[in-house]
């Protein structure tokens, strides 16, 4: 579980955070969701240590951040897998040799060890005759399923996505969700996935949270988004039509 | 612009204290030196080789054609390109090429690095990113001075050849030239400028790649930027280490 207390952080004059404190359930797909220019990114990059809150602290079970030495930190990053916007496969590698990185980087398996085990989650993501392969060399689903492989191969306690579906077309962005959240459930895994998708929140939130400028407007599940009144999300999720007549029918029933 | 350049020379050297921090795990170290020994060193030879041979040869018929009084020897073309290939043109001339061919290339694959966000992926992970990019090419550019020394005698090589079989002067006289009022001291000399050219080469384009801010763009003028920067700290530490060795 990562708690969130009070965070807030500013550039310059620009306060971006302004007070978040919630709660990212182990076991659960926890979505960050918001336009633009809210926030989002900045909480992603402040619960990965990447920016230093001004206010606040961000706990990994009972461990707070900021309290950790910078030995203890490096540890805790061992703990998270992360799947970036873009991939960020490593060019020069293979898909292999992408995903057994973390594993030849912090333990000691043996060479035909880590082989194994990267045999086994590139099987788990779906990946076929990809292995010796060059990230240049697949498509941008593919790209996406060797960046979740290589982020949950050393069995990671945190999982973070920044925008996990940018890129993809629609069928195969419900692919990457429902492999992320199968993982979640599989590992019981702390999973933060930050986006701006509406499929993604209707298909795989479980807990989401709304950030409006800096704030945390709203939280909840994608059950309870339907009913509820809080002007912000209503606004935010029912901005495209489709949903509109989703809400509608949704009321109809209700 | 005073205060910025400060600021940029001070990130430098936290930058370098940062590089020998935290080393990266030794049986992953060894194989990512060996590969910048491979892109850095030995991808280089080819065009030191034709590049050295080359001016090596011109210094000498230059050198001949001036040498207009019949009163001055002969073996003069021998030692004067001797002395300008040790001296100047295999430590500094060759490294400023290699400011634009290893220096791009390094800055260009860091700064890619940079905007694909693969350092984040790395820092992410919990890998020191600094040593993981910089140190490898600080180790593999150890063996800079190697390259210097195959210029060098290329460069003589060329020379000789373009004297004999140009006509300009005999076999003899230019091995006369080659070993006139010969100081071992300028080898040394020449070999302390290139370490220490070397580590430049390594590490400025590194920092120019390393903390580059934008998209595909900014890559390519991180590229020009860190090949201007490095062949003026490389003329300036030339200059430096010439007064400091060379005279008395």
């Amino acid at each position: 579980m990562i708690e969130v207390k009070n965070v807030e952080k500013s550039f310059g004059e620009s306060k971006v955070l302004k007070g978040i404190t919630t709660t990212f359930e182990t076991g659960k797909t926890n979505l960050i969701i918001g336009q633009s220019g809210s926030g989002k990114t900045v909480l992603l990059k402040s619960l990965l240590g990447i920016f230093t809150p001004d206010v606040g602290t961000i706990s990994f079970d009972g461990r707070i951040y900021s309290d950790l030495t910078s030995d203890e930190k490096r540890e805790l990053r061992t703990e998270i897998g992360m799947v970036f916007q873009g991939s960020a496969l490593f060019d020069s590698m293979t898909v292999e040799e992408n995903v057994g990185f973390p594993l030849k980087m912090f333990t000691t398996k043996s060479a035909a060890e880590i082989r194994d085990r990267v045999n086994v989650v590139i099987q788990r993501v779906n990946l076929v005759d990809a292995n010796h392969k060059k990230p240049s060399e697949i498509s941008g689903g593919m790209q996406k399923r060797v960046a979740i492989a290589r982020a949950i191969v050393n069995n990671p306690k945190y999982l973070f996505c920044d925008e996990p579906n940018s890129g993809l077309d629609p069928k195969t962005a419900i692919v990457i969700d429902n492999l992320i959240m199968e993982i979640t459930q599989e590992y019981n895994i702390t999973t933060v996935i930050n986006t701006h998708d509406m499929n993604s929140v209707m298909e795989i939130g479980e807990k989401i949270i709304f950030l409006k400028n800096g704030i945390l407007a709203w939280e909840g599940t994608k059950k309870d988004i339907f009913k509820t009144d809080n002007e912000a999300i209503v606004d935010f999720v029912y901005s495209s039509n489709l949903f509109k007549k989703i809400r509608k029918a949704q009321n109809k029933d209700l | 612009m005073l205060v910025r350049y400060l600021s940029q020379i001070g990130k430098y050297f936290l930058m370098l204290k940062e590089v020998f921090n935290k080393p990266t795990k030794w049986s992953v170290m060894r194989g990512l030196i060996f590969k910048e020994i491979d892109d850095l060193v030995i991808d280089s030879l080819g065009i030191v080789a034709f590049i050295s041979f080359f001016v090596g040869g011109v210094v000498a018929i230059q050198t001949a054609l001036n040498l207009t009084n019949p009163l001055i020897p002969k073996y003069l073309i021998g030692f004067a390109t001797r002395q300008s290939v040790i001296l100047e043109f295999a430590p500094t001339f060759i490294s400023i090429i290699m400011a634009g061919k290893m220096g791009s290339f390094i800055t260009s694959s860091i700064g890619t690095m940079r905007v694909t966000e693969q350092i984040d992926a790395l820092e992410v992970m919990g890998v020191n990113s600094l040593n993981y990019l910089v140190f490898p090419k600080i180790i593999a550019l150890l063996l800079y001075p190697f390259v210097i020394g195959i210029a060098m005698f290329l460069g003589i090589l060329g020379g000789w050849m373009a004297g004999v079989y140009g006509g300009f002067t005999s076999s003899v006289e230019f091995i006369q030239g080659i070993q006139t009022e010969f100081i071992p001291f300028h080898i040394a000399y020449a070999f302390i400028k290139t370490i220490m050219f070397a580590l430049i080469l390594a590490t400025i384009p590194s920092f120019h790649g390393y903390y580059m801010k934008g998209g595909a763009l900014e890559v390519g003028k991180a590229s020009t930027v860190a090949f201007v920067w490095t062949s003026v700290i490389i003329i300036l530490v030339n200059y430096i280490l010439t007064q400091l060795l060379l005279t008395n």
